[in-house]
C-alpha cells in the first residue's frame, strides 16, 4: 500500500499545538456575539420573510436589538421576552417591529429563568426539523447505498438557479456525486442573505433559501431516476456564515465550504468577526451532518503552491482544531488542499502526491476535499485536459475523498455542460482503471515523495510553533498565510461584534451539540456494521 | 479502415501559401482543416447528427465529419466535429492595434525610471467591480509574479500597492488620489455577461467627471481584455493573457517618459 513513513512525533506535536492555538483564539471570541450569528438564531426560531422594502425580517429585528444597543442579551432573550409578555410568535413580532408597531426595549420585562424555559422550547423543535432532515439523508443514503472510491463534485454557475438546474441534472446524469452551485460574486460582502428565487448573477447565483429548495428538490427528482443519492453543496462564508448554515440545515444541503480563515484572507472581512461565526456556523453545519469544505486551496492560488504547502498543512490542523471546538466531528471535516504546483517544475507530480497522501495520512477519517489545477491553465484545453487527468490519478491513488473536477476550459469560462461531461468521463475513467492502485504500490523509504512529505511536515510545525508563540490574529496580521495582511480592527463587519451581556442567552448550543454527538454515533455505528457485513461475505 | 474518415482523393487545391487567400492548415498547405465541438439541446439521435452537420455546413465547413456523438442529458447532446474551412482571409489587410513595446527586464526598468524620472513610480492595482478573483492583478504585482517573471512590487523603483479584490470604482479612486499614483492597473477576471465592459466604462466616467481621466495612466489586463478593447473603452492599454509584469513595466516606462517629453 502506497505508505509515507512520516515522522509521527511531529504529527502529534503539530496537532497539539494547532489545538493550543485555536484554545486561546477562541477564549477571546467566545466572549462575543455578531449581527449574523444573532440573525441565524432569528432564522432558527422561525423568522422569514423580507419587508416592503425587501429587507429580510432578520436583518430588521436585529438592525432594531442593536440600534438600541440591547443586541449584548442574545435576540433570542428579546423574542422570548415578547413572546411571554405579548403572547407573539417570534414571526409576529418581527412583523411588528417592521411596521414600526413594536419596540423590543419598551416589552415589559419577563423573569429570565422563564424566558430561557421558552427559549430552550422553541429551541428544541426548531432542531427537531434539522433532525428530520438529516434523517431523510440517512435513510435515502442506506437505499441508494453510496459507491466506493471519491465523490465526484462539479460546479454550476449560470447565474440563474432555472438553469443550474438544468445543468445540474444534467452532470448528476453524467455520474456526478456533488453538484456546488457557485455564489455570485460579492455576496461574500453583503451584511444580509437576499431572498426568492433569482435569476442574475455574476460568476454565479445568488445563495437564497428558495434556491436551495429549488436545487434541493431538482437533485432528489434526478437522485431517484438514478437509483443515487446526489449531493447540494453551497458556500457558508462570508458576513452570513451562520445564516446560511441554518439555511442549508433547513434545506438539507449536504456539503458547505466553510473556512476558519478564508473571510480574513480573501474577502478582508474582520477576523474578529469571521472567527465567531464561524464557530457557530459549523456547530449548525455539525448538527445538520453536513460536511463542511475548508478552503486552503485558496492559499495556492496566490501563493507558490511548492513553497507554500506547509501552510496548507499548517491550516488544516487549525481548521481541525476550530472545527472539534465548535462540535464537528472528524467524519464531516473535508480540509482543503489543492493541486497547483507548476507543471513545468521537474517531479511536480511526486510533490503532488506527497502532499495528497501526507494530508490522507495526517487526517485519516476525514473527508479531504482534492481541488483541481487552475493557475497554471492557460486556455489551452488539451494541456488541461492531461493536467486533470494527473490530477485525478493522484486524487484516485491517494483516496482523497471530495473530489472536486478539473475543467479543460478553465481560465476560459465557468463550465459548459460538455465540459462538465468530459470532465467526468475522465475522473471515472481514472477511477476504473486505477481502482486499487494506490493498495497495490509502495512508496520508496526514504524516496522523493517521503523526504518531501517530511519537510512540508518540519515547516508547517514550526509555523505552528511560531503562530502559538505569537497568537493567531498577529500572525494574520504580519500576513504569514498566504502572504496577506489583515489588521485586527480592520477590515468588513467588525461593528457587527457585539460582546455579550452576563445574561446572554443562545438557547441553540446544547441541543446542536446533541445532535450532532448522536448523529455522529449513527455513523459511527453505520460504519461498523457495514464493515462487519463486508466481512461476512 | 471504414470508410469515410479519410478522403483519398487526390488534393485538388494549390499547395502553395497565399497571404491573401489564408485558411487553416491541417497537414497539407490549404487544406483547411479544421476541429470544433458543441452540445444541443435535443437528444442524441440520427437526426440530431445530422443536425450538428448541417450547421457546421452553415458555418462554412465542407464536408464535415461528426468523429463523435453522446448524449449528455435525456435532452441534450454532444459532437466533435472535422471539417474543411471554405473560407479564407485576406492576411495583408489586417490591421490590429496591439501594445508595441520591446520589454525590457526589471533591472532595465528601474535604471529607466532612475535616469528619466529620478523618482519612483507610483502603481495602484486592483480587480474592481464585483469580481473577487485577484490571480491577474496578483500575477503582475505580487512579488513573487508569475511563471517566472517578477512582480511590480519587486522593482526597486517601483512603488507598487495591490487592494486586492471587489474593489468600487469610487474607493479606487479616492486611493489612486490619496497615493498619488502614476498609474492605475485594473484587472478583470471572471466575467459574465459583459459586466466587465459596463464596469470598466464606468470607471472612466468617475474619472472624466471628476478630471481625473489625464492625470493617471489607466492601464486594464485580463483574459477578455485586448489592447484594441482598452482604446474602446477609453483606457491607455489593455494586457490581454500571456503578459507578464515586464510588459506592464515596459509600457508604463515608454508611455511615462513619451508623456513627460511631450509636456516640457
Amino acid at each position: 500500500m502506497a505508505k509515507l513513513r512520516l515522522d509521527e512525533g511531529k504529527v502529534s506535536q503539530a496537532r497539539e499545538t494547532a489545538r493550543l492555538i485555536v484554545e486561546d483564539t477562541h477564549n477571546y471570541t467566545e466572549q462575543f456575539t455578531t449581527s449574523t450569528v444573532e440573525r441565524s438564531i432569528c432564522r432558527l426560531l422561525g423568522i422569514d420573510g423580507v419587508d416592503a422594502m425587501g429587507v429580510p425580517l432578520p436583518n430588521v429585528v436585529v438592525d432594531h436589538l442593536e440600534s438600541r444597543q440591547l443586541l449584548g442579551h442574545g435576540a433570542a432573550f428579546w423574542l422570548g421576552q415578547a413572546a411571554l409578555s405579548l403572547g407573539m410568535p417570534p414571526q409576529e413580532v418581527a412583523q411588528s417591529i417592521s411596521q414600526g408597531e413594536l419596540d423590543l426595549s419598551q416589552v415589559d420585562p419577563v423573569d429570565p429563568l422563564e424566558i430561557q424555559l421558552w427559549a430552550e422550547q422553541v429551541a428544541e423543535e426548531a432542531v427537531a426539523k434539522i433532525h428530520h432532515n438529516r434523517i431523510v439523508r440517512e435513510e435515502k443514503l442506506l437505499e441508494y447505498g453510496d459507491h466506493g472510491g471519491p465523490l465526484i463534485y462539479v460546479i454550476v454557475a449560470t447565474g440563474n438557479i432555472y438553469e443550474d438546474i438544468i445543468q445540474a441534472r444534467a452532470a448528476a446524469t453524467q455520474g456526478a456525486d456533488i453538484i456546488a452551485v457557485i455564489r455570485t460574486t460579492g455576496q461574500s460582502l453583503l451584511d444580509y442573505v437576499p431572498y426568492g428565487a433569482t435569476t442574475e448573477g455574476f460568476g454565479g447565483t445568488m445563495a437564497t433559501q428558495e434556491n436551495f429548495r429549488l436545487m434541493r428538490a431538482a437533485l432528489d427528482e434526478v437522485g431517484e431516476e438514478l437509483g443515487r443519492y446526489i449531493r447540494l453543496c453551497n458556500y457558508c462564508s462570508g458576513l452570513c456564515m451562520p445564516e446560511i448554515a441554518v439555511m442549508g440545515a433547513l434545506e438539507r444541503l449536504d456539503v458547505m465550504l466553510n473556512d476558519a480563515l478564508y473571510g480574513i484572507l480573501f474577502r478582508d472581512i474582520n477576523m474578529q468577526r469571521t472567527l465567531i461565526d464561524q464557530s457557530f456556523s459549523r456547530l449548525i453545519n455539525a448538527a445538520a451532518g453536513i460536511i463542511i469544505n475548508t478552503g486552503e486551496d485558496n492559499y495556492l492560488t496566490t501563493a507558490d503552491a511548492y513553497e507554500e504547502a506547509h501552510t496548507v498543512l499548517a491550516s488544516q490542523l487549525i481548521n481541525e482544531q476550530f472545527a472539534l471546538k465548535a462540535g464537528l466531528p472528524e467524519e464531516q471535516m473535508g480540509l482543503g488542499h489543492a493541486f497547483e504546483i507548476n507543471p513545468d517544475l521537474k517531479n511536480s507530480f511526486l510533490y503532488e502526491f506527497a502532499q495528497a497522501q501526507m494530508a490522507r495520512q495526517i487526517f485519516p477519517n476525514a473527508p479531504l476535499k482534492y481541488m483541481p489545477p487552475t493557475k497554471f491553465k492557460t486556455g489551452n484545453i488539451f494541456k488541461a485536459f492531461v493536467q486533470d487527468t494527473l490530477f485525478n490519478i493522484v486524487t484516485v491513488t491517494s483516496n482523497q475523498e471530495i473530489h472536486l473536477l478539473g475543467m479543460l476550459t478553465e481560465a476560459i469560462h465557468t463550465p459548459l455542460m460538455a465540459d462538465r461531461a468530459l470532465a467526468i468521463e475522465n475522473a471515472r475513467y481514472v477511477a476504473t482503471s486505477m481502482a486499487d492502485f494506490g493498495q497495490d504500490i509502495e512508496l520508496r523509504q526514504g524516496g522523493i515523495m517521503e523526504q518531501r512529505a517530511n519537510q512540508v511536515l518540519d515547516l508547517a510545525l514550526d509555523l505552528l510553533l511560531s503562530i502559538y508563540r505569537d497568537g493567531l490574529f498577529h500572525t494574520i496580521e504580519e500576513g504569514r498565510f498566504a502572504g496577506i495582511k489583515r489588521p485586527f480592527e480592520g477590515g468588513k463587519g467588525l461593528s457587527g461584534v457585539v460582546l455579550k451581556e452576563e445574561q446572554y442567552l443562545n438557547p441553540f448550543i446544547q441541543p446542536l451539540l446533541e445532535e450532532s454527538r448522536l448523529g455522529s454515533e449513527r455513523y459511527h455505528q453505520h460504519k461498523a456494521r457495514s464493515k462487519q457485513g463486508e466481512n461476512y461475505e | 479502415m471504414s470508410s469515410g474518415l479519410y478522403s483519398t482523393r487526390k488534393a485538388d487545391f494549390d499547395t502553395t501559401l497565399d497571404l491573401t487567400q489564408l485558411k487553416p492548415y491541417g497537414d497539407t498547405m490549404n487544406d483547411g482543416k479544421v476541429q470544433l465541438s458543441f452540445t444541443l439541446p435535443v437528444s442524441d439521435s440520427d437526426v440530431a447528427v445530422e443536425a450538428a452537420k448541417q450547421l457546421a455546413v452553415k458555418m462554412g465547413l465542407v464536408e464535415p465529419i461528426v468523429s463523435y456523438h453522446a448524449p449528455l442529458d435525456k435532452n441534450f447532446s454532444f459532437y466533435v466535429i472535422y471539417g474543411v474551412l471554405g473560407h479564407v482571409i485576406d492576411y495583408t489587410q489586417i490591421h490590429v492595434n496591439s501594445v508595441e513595446v520591446a520589454a525590457m527586464t526589471m533591472d532595465e526598468t528601474d535604471s529607466f525610471i532612475q535616469q528619466n524620472f529620478g523618482r519612483k513610480i507610483k502603481v495602484l492595482g486592483a480587480s474592481t467591480g464585483t469580481d473577487a478573483h485577484t490571480v491577474g492583478i496578483d500575477a503582475i504585482m505580487n512579488m513573487k509574479g508569475y511563471a517566472g517573471h517578477f512582480g511590480l512590487e519587486r522593482y526597486n523603483m517601483i512603488e507598487a500597492l495591490n487592494l486586492g479584490s471587489q474593489v468600487t470604482n469610487e474607493d479606487f479612486i479616492r486611493k489612486a488620489v490619496e497615493f498619488d499614483a502614476d498609474v492605475l492597473l485594473v484587472s478583470q477576471t471572471v466575467t459574465q455577461k459583459n459586466v466587465h465592459i459596463e464596469n470598466l466604462t464606468e470607471l472612466v466616467e468617475l474619472l472624466e467627471a471628476e478630471r481625473l481621466r489625464k492625470r493617471f495612466l489607466l492601464i486594464i489586463g485580463g483574459p477578455r481584455i485586448n489592447h484594441e478593447l482598452a482604446k474602446e473603452l477609453g483606457c491607455d492599454a489593455g494586457f490581454g493573457p500571456g503578459k507578464f509584469a515586464d510588459d506592464v513595466a515596459s509600457f508604463i516606462c515608454e508611455e511615462l517618459a513619451a508623456r513627460k517629453q511631450q509636456n516640457s
